[in-house]
């Protein structure tokens, strides 16, 4: 049975932009990006939004609805109060291109300048043996389907343009926390590089980035604090970094 | 004469190699033609990360005999062919099921982290049509792990050409939100492609002898599918236009299990590994009917009664596997005819349900995509209920007729096809796991073969003003449409619409000839419409200009498919049913 729903949604450019109201049927377990495509089918044939799977798979369509970041995807109609407005909003952290479409190459930087995973070479293709329970950590970290919302969320950068050049941000702080717990790794130094070179330190563990993460990463729980904590030890006990060496051996 | 709306000058480039897709397909070729010393553009749709290979869920197909040692390449290479009904080009599937061992260990070396076996090695499941457990696999994530490793690899090349040359993208540059609509030719030879930028709508030109198609597959033609906005068929237009061929077009692929319910994500894939890891098809009557539709050439390895195909998850050497896991054309039949003889569930599919064989946390585990999927889309907790699902347009085995040894386009030099664009190696009927470990084994042919091809040139084919010209001017007709009246002008939305319609009801699952013939005329019909469909607002990241563009290559597709189904034989070719 459709619904109607009235839908706020900010269109614009860099330049300038506000909000255009339109009101339009919504069906039956509908979400956001349904109703989204249909105000573009029927009312704004021009309105630019990014999404490609929507199956929440792709992290393209991510966006601020009622304020929050979410993958417009993964919203459903049904979770808002009925008659309530919704608000829909293009990225914060990210320069608006148009309407809904973000600038987040910060991100593909920022990506370019962790450093990329070591094989040993001595591990000739198909001779890795690696425990499941060792490949796990390091695998929470891979389901990240880079939507960029943790990084969107972030106070660090969020209301702060200039903090963006010294800090990597959550999604890449899982990243380096991935290959530091991946099982043969050769890069030993990751934990500090994080803290020295990618601005762990400015990160106070307010937890914003795993609320926001629609694939439930623990960000902040079992990444960001076990570095930090680690980068301690690292830093003052070499017997436990000889330990910590050794322990990534053995999977070999 | 028009001018160009884009108000600016088109950007030229110039690479040793074009890759247009950057899927499973695509960056495995560019990371090849970057190895062999070239320079590589890769251009994508989308973001680049973000292509439809992300989506895949159940695994990677490859030989390892890391679960069961027997396994080897002759039995995939078997496999693969039975389940193409021998139409599959038998050369290349001979190299897919040699090769796919070395491509699956080869992305461990650059970093992806697969599931273990208990003694460390990569853990390989079970899937249909495979005799072996054989698929490498991340939970449910398989393509994403995948597109991310290769995602990675090109990044780490990127990182290591910084260091060396002080330029990241001195060998490989990633053009992102950019959509090629022409390649370009001179005398006979590939010499580049032209697209816009999403973003601007600003025009390129890309000077290259050769351009490797990795554009993926078709599947928005149809209604209710698995696939992305991507899937628009693209790449076998481009290559039609550009005097390539395509083979197998009749060959479409509904995969049996789609979601049903709600309608907004009718069509969702539900992974074959549900009923790989013990998921039971049952219809309203609470049967388990897959037991009365097992074809008389599978007999001897699919089970006839429960009792023996409960007892195959865990001694699977004395006996029949369970006939759930039968090639998806067979499985996709048997729904179809189920629901039609009414023995439909509520939503008009039928039942799958995995709640009653494993444990809540071990489905978590195993599935932990597919109970998120269910969970937040449909309200319904696989761990305790029956999921329901109907067949939904999933792949297209048809493609570009292709060299197997080099992927080169047959009939146009300096083109080449990987990956789903690609006809020929799956028959009438892919085996699931057997398209991602064919975009790694067949990116790397084309790779090389580009690669081989452009080094043996003496001269180079040059873009002309000409060439640029022409396809300047294709680009701007939706802007310049104009119509006599308002009410002639066509909204691409509603078009685009009406063509999955048709299509969905008259080119799928069962075809007759009268329906076929319909079907054309009525694209005919579209085709006039489209050409009046008018682009409203500007250049600058418009859905609706974009989409006139998807819907030429939609048309184009749909109608080839109805076109190879009307010629073909008349008899049930496998996934095609006519
Ligand atoms: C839900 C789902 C699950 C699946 N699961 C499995 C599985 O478990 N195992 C398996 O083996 N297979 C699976 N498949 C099939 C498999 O994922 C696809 O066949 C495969 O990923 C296609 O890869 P590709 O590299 O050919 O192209 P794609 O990944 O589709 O990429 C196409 C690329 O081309 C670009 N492109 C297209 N047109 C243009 C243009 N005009 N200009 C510029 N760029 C363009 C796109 O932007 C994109 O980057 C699944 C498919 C779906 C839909
Ligand atoms: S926990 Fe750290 S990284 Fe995450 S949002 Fe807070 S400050 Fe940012
Ligand atoms: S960590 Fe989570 S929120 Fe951040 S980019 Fe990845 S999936 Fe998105
Ligand atoms: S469209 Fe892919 S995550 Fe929403």
């Amino acid at each position: 049975m459709a619904r109607k729903v009235k839908m706020r949604i900010w269109r614009g450019d860099s330049k300038s932009g506000g909000f255009k109201e339109v009101t339009v049927p919504a069906n039956e377990g509908e979400v956001v990006l349904d109703v989204i495509h249909r105000v573009q089918a029927t009312e704004m044939s021009d309105l630019a939004v990014r999404w490609n799977c929507k199956a929440g798979k792709c992290g393209s369509c991510s966006m601020e609805i009622n304020g929050k970041p979410r993958l417009a995807c993964m919203t459903r109609m049904n979770s808002f109060e009925e008659g309530e407005t919704i608000t829909v909003t293009p990225l914060r952290a990210f320069p608006v291109i148009r309407d809904l479409v973000t600038d987040v190459s910060f991100n593909y930087k920022k990506a370019m300048e962790v450093d990329a995973y070591e094989h040993p070479e001595e591990l000739k293709p198909g001779q890795a043996r690696m425990q499941q329970v060792d490949v796990e950590r390091s695998q929470e970290f891979r389901k990240c389907i880079e939507c960029f919302l943790c990084q969107d969320t972030c106070h660090v950068i969020r209301d702060h343009e200039e903090n963006k050049k010294s800090f990597a941000g959550p999604r890449f702080f899982i990243r380096m926390a991935e290959l530091d717990m991946h099982p043969l790794d050769k890069l030993r130094n990751r934990k500090r590089k994080a803290q020295e070179e990618h601005g762990l330190g400015m990160c106070n563990i307010t937890k914003c980035c795993t609320e926001v993460c629609p694939e439930h990463i623990r960000i902040t729980d079992n990444a960001i604090i076990p570095m930090k904590e680690r980068v301690v030890d690292e830093k003052y006990d070499p017997i436990r970094w000889l330990g910590s060496k050794i322990r990534k051996r053995e999977g070999l | 004469m028009t001018t160009s709306t884009s108000g600016s000058a088109v950007e030229r480039y110039k690479y040793d190699v074009v890759v247009i897709g950057a899927g499973g397909a695509g960056l495995r070729a560019a990371v090849e033609a970057r190895e062999a010393g070239l320079r590589v553009a890769i251009i994508c749709k989308s973001l680049f990360g973000k292509a439809h290979t992300v989506m895949a869920e159940g695994g990677v197909a490859a030989s390892m005999g890391n679960v069961n040692e027997n396994d080897g390449w002759k039995v995939h290479f078997r496999d693969t062919m039975r389940g193409g009904k021998f139409l599959n080009n038998w050369r290349m599937a001979e190299l897919h099921a040699k090769e796919s061992p070395d491509r699956v260990w080869e992305l461990e070396t650059w970093g992806a982290l697969f599931d273990r076996t208990k003694d460390g090695r990569i853990s390989q499941r079970n899937f249909g049509g495979h005799e072996y457990p054989r698929l490498a696999h991340v939970g449910d994530r398989t393509g994403l792990e995948l597109i991310r490793t290769m995602q990675q690899r090109i990044v780490a090349l990127q990182q290591k050409d910084k260091k060396q040359y002080g330029d990241a993208e001195k060998y490989i540059k990633v053009f992102a939100e950019l959509t090629i609509t022409e390649i370009l030719k001179d005398g006979g030879k590939v010499s580049g492609a032209f697209g816009y930028w999403r973003e601007t709508g600003g025009e390129v030109a890309f000077e290259a002898p050769a351009v490797v198609l990795a554009t993926g597959g078709i599947g928005k033609s149809f209604k209710i599918t698995s696939n992305s906005w991507e899937g628009t068929g693209d790449g076998h237009a481009l290559a039609l236009k550009a005097g390539g061929s395509l083979i197998d077009m009749e060959f479409v692929q509904f995969h049996p299990t789609g979601m049903v319910w709600p309608p907004s994500v009718r069509g969702l894939l539900v992974t074959e590994s549900v009923r790989g890891d013990g998921g039971v098809l049952t219809n309203s009557e609470g049967k388990r009917f897959m037991f009365n539709y097992i074809p008389e050439v599978f007999k001897d390895k699919y089970a006839d009664n429960e009792a023996e195909a409960d007892r195959w998850y865990t001694d699977q050497q004395n006996n029949r596997r369970p006939p759930e896991l039968l090639p998806r054309d067979e499985v996709a039949r048997a729904i179809n005819s189920e629901i039609k003889a009414g023995r439909g569930s509520e939503h008009g599919g039928v039942y799958l349900d995995v709640s009653k064989r494993l444990p809540a946390d071990v489905i978590r585990k195993k599935l932990p995509s597919m109970w998120h999927q269910f969970k937040e889309l449909a309200d319904v907790d696989i761990t305790q209920t029956a999921m329901e699902v109907g067949p939904t347009c999933h792949y297209v085995m048809g493609g570009v007729h292709v060299d197997p040894d080099t992927a080169a386009a047959v009939g146009v030099p300096g083109l080449f096809a990987a990956g789903e664009v690609a006809g020929g190696m799956h028959g009438s009927n892919r085996l699931g796991g057997n398209s991602l470990s064919d975009l790694l084994v067949f990116g790397r042919r084309a790779g090389a073969g580009a690669a081989e091809y452009v080094k043996a040139m003496k001269k180079r084919p040059t873009v002309s003003d000409k060439a640029i010209k022409s396809a300047q001017d294709s680009l701007d007709a939706p802007f310049n449409r104009k119509s006599a009246k308002k009410s002639d002008s066509e909204n691409p939305y509603t078009i685009h619409h009406e063509l999955q319609e048709l299509t969905q009801s008259l080119v799928g699952i069962i075809r007759t000839e009268k329906e076929l013939k319909d079907a054309l005329k009525k694209i005919d019909s579209l085709r006039a419409r489209a050409a009046k469909a008018k682009a409203e607002g500007g250049r600058a990241f418009n859905p609706g200009f974009h989409l006139t563009f998807d819907l030429d290559n939609m048309l184009l597709v749909s109608e080839c498919i109805a076109l190879s189904a009307l010629n073909s034989s008349g008899v049930t070719r496998w996934t095609h049913t006519r």
